[in-house]
């Protein structure tokens, strides 16, 4: 079942939780929401669920209005982000739930729900009462539960947030191929990027309820759309600088930029990932230097701080002739290859081997 | 689980003190009064505080009179109680916190006065006076002012019993239930009150042993007809004050049985509930270092 979101406003009080959202969720995609606490996020999930109600806008299912549909009625199965599993119920009670409140018989229901325990690998606990599990456990509960009145869309609302780092690295993994194998559109709520990029089809990223970007994992994160983007995805060096004649400058290195090919000078941000600056030693101390630390195509700098984290290894490092410090991300092995003491105070040469510029209102030119 | 209190050498003989102190005040006020009134009503045997009971028509009448009134008060406020807990817990509107406050207008006025203002309003000059009139409804001097009485002065007791352990809950599974196929009547019966059953039987517990006893508001709308409108604290006054002692405490020492009884089931409910918010909290804390199931392998 496909999902079309459109124009859809939402306002809590004075606050405005969606501005005109509009989305599309393909049959069979497991599409990401990712942004900040108050992004909107989450009202968007509810609103697909019917647990809230947009001011205005409508919601299509397959191409049918389902904007006044009742939440009973939608067929969505919701997973809520403290599981909301019912407390005097066993695991069993728990998942047979939607089938015991449509009046299932006895004999479809057992089989359903054992089937489901199968599924989420929690067979011979369905006596358990939810208090007696832990917190993944439970979380897969809520999981079977939702799937057992066979949704045509599931949502999660930070299906992973509240479980430690371990556990939530496996449950990613196994809902992406639980997803596989039974294929239904799918909707999750993260403030996590790596979780929304590692499961995720699609990713779309919100902020102040309003969609900054939609695109494949691989998409947003190379072709960030926005400064928020940017820097929401992640660590980034961020420069003011100027752009004119379709270049923008970072320490003197020219950076193109052919949005914006006018002579006259406009404010500018240069973004760069710490992992697409390369360093290099500089020998010796013959080399002439520029008198800004720039020779056109690399800076030079001093490193400050050195600090190793497993296969990352992060050179935190000033540019000569700048107070802004600026950090960069070396695969350890590289920083080993290197062969030169990467120690506070060491001569080092920055090359970006990316960089983008954002000019804000860009529309906006004389 | 939480340590429990200890006391340091120096508040020893402090903390004995107290404790004397408060059993000593327990004992001289609840104890030893509420044993006279059993001593006094059996000082002549079972058999003669049966017959005080049995054998008076109008004692008898009071005691059955009781035991209509008082479930029908409690009924009314059981489902007034859950609506109104319901809608305060789950809702946010103009004037929310002014009801609040006017669930506890009971508590605060004087029963007494309660009953004046219902005769002000359904006495035969009152307020809607000629509209019974006409209608043949006979509200004041009669059982259903005895009812509305009662409903009256127990009303907080179901709704301020809800209100905490509803909020406490929140929505969550209740939208969950919704959102899995469940119909309002299914949710209310398979989620809700199953959640609030503990609080509710408390709150259900305390009011009728209030109904049960209540004597200012039920005085002045019974108009004190023997035989007719007396409930059992309204005989137990009157058989008092014709100088019928032992009668008078033979209906007495029902009431603090009933007293008693109310005593354990509240002392029961409370383990109960104390025992709920307990898992409550548990449910909300996650336990993690419990995963030993690890997830592993392809989806069966």
């Amino acid at each position: 079942m496909s999902i079309h979101v459109r124009e859809i406003s939402k306002s809590f009080g004075s606050f405005k939780a969606l501005d005109r959202v509009s989305l599309e969720v393909p049959e069979g995609t497991l599409l990401a929401l990712l942004g900040p606490s108050g992004s909107g996020k989450t009202t968007l999930l509810r609103i697909i669920a019917g647990l809230e109600f947009a001011d205005e806008g409508v919601i299509e299912e397959d191409g049918a209005d389902i904007t006044e549909r009742h939440a009973r009625d939608r067929e969505v199965g919701f997973v809520f982000q403290h599981y909301a599993l019912f407390r005097h119920m066993s695991v069993f009670e728990n998942i047979a739930f939607g089938l015991r409140v449509r009046k299932a018989p006895q004999a479809e229901v057992v089989a359903k729900v054992e089937e489901l325990l199968r599924l989420v690998r929690l067979e011979g606990l369905g006596g358990r009462k939810p208090a007696q599990l832990s917190g993944g456990q439970r979380q897969r509960v809520a999981l079977a539960r939702a799937l057992a009145i066979r949704p045509k869309i599931l949502l999660l609302d930070e299906p992973f947030g509240a479980l430690d780092a371990k556990v939530r690295v496996e449950l990613r993994q196994w809902l992406r191929r639980l997803h596989d194998e039974i294929g239904m559109t799918s909707v999750f709520v993260t403030h996590d990027q790596e979780e929304a990029f590692e499961l995720a089809d699609t990713v779309v990223v919100m902020n102040h309820g309003k969609i900054e970007q939609q695109g494949s994992p691989d998409d947003v994160f190379d072709h960030p759309a926005t400064p928020f983007v940017m820097d929401f995805l992640g660590n980034v060096n961020v420069y003011h600088g100027r752009v004119e004649n379709g270049r923008a400058f970072w320490h003197g290195i020219p950076i193109d930029y052919p949005d914006y090919p006018y002579a006259q000078a406009r404010e500018a941000r240069v973004y760069l990932r710490p992992h697409e600056l390369e360093l290099s030693p500089v020998t010796g101390h013959g080399q002439p230097v520029a008198g800004n630390g720039s020779n056109g195509k690399s800076l030079h700098a001093s490193v400050l701080r050195v600090s190793r984290s497993g296969p990352i290894t992060r050179v935190t490092c000033r540019p000569h002739g700048s107070e802004q410090e600026l950090q960069v991300d070396l695969p350890t092995e590289v920083a080993h290859r290197l062969q030169m003491n990467l120690e506070p105070g060491t001569h080092v040469a920055i090359t970006p081997r990316k960089a983008r510029v954002f000019v804000p209102d860009p529309e906006y030119v004389i | 689980m939480s340590r429990k209190p200890t006391t340091t050498a120096a508040s020893k003989p402090l903390a004995a003190g107290l404790v004397a102190g408060a059993v000593g005040v327990v004992g001289l006020l609840i104890v030893v009064p509420l044993a006279s009134v059993f001593y006094e009503a059996f000082a002549r045997g079972a058999g003669a505080w049966w017959k005080a009971l049995a054998d008076d028509p109008d004692t008898r009448h009071a005691i059955w009179l009781s035991l209509t009134v008082a479930p029908v008060a409690v009924a009314i406020n059981t489902v007034f109680g859950v609506a109104a807990a319901w809608l305060v817990a789950r809702f946010r509107f103009p004037g929310r916190s002014l009801l609040i406050s006017f669930f506890d207008v009971p508590f605060s006025v004087s029963p007494v006065v309660a009953g004046l203002a219902l005769v002000l309003i359904f006495g035969r000059q009152g307020l809607l006076g000629p509209t019974l009139a006409w209608l043949d409804w006979k509200i004041i001097f009669s059982w259903p002012g005895l009812v509305l009485a009662t409903t009256f002065v127990t009303l907080p007791l179901v709704v301020r019993e809800l209100i905490p352990v509803m909020e406490a809950i929140g929505p969550e599974e209740e939208m969950a239930a919704v959102s899995l196929g469940a119909s309002g009547w299914q949710v209310f019966w398979r989620v809700t009150l199953p959640n609030i059953r503990w609080a509710l039987l408390h709150g259900i517990v305390l009011a009728n042993a209030r109904a049960m006893g209540e004597f200012g508001a039920v005085y002045v709308v019974s108009g004190h007809i023997a035989g007719a409108t007396d409930t059992m604290p309204l005989r137990v006054e009157k058989l008092f004050q014709e100088y019928q002692q032992p009668a008078s405490m033979a209906v007495a020492s029902v009431l603090a049985g009933l007293a008693l009884v109310t005593l354990v089931a509240k002392f029961v409910i409370e383990r109960r509930l104390e025992a709920e918010s307990r898992d409550l909290e548990a449910a909300r804390s996650l336990p993690d270092s419990l995963d030993h199931t690890k997830v592993e392998g392809a989806v069966a």
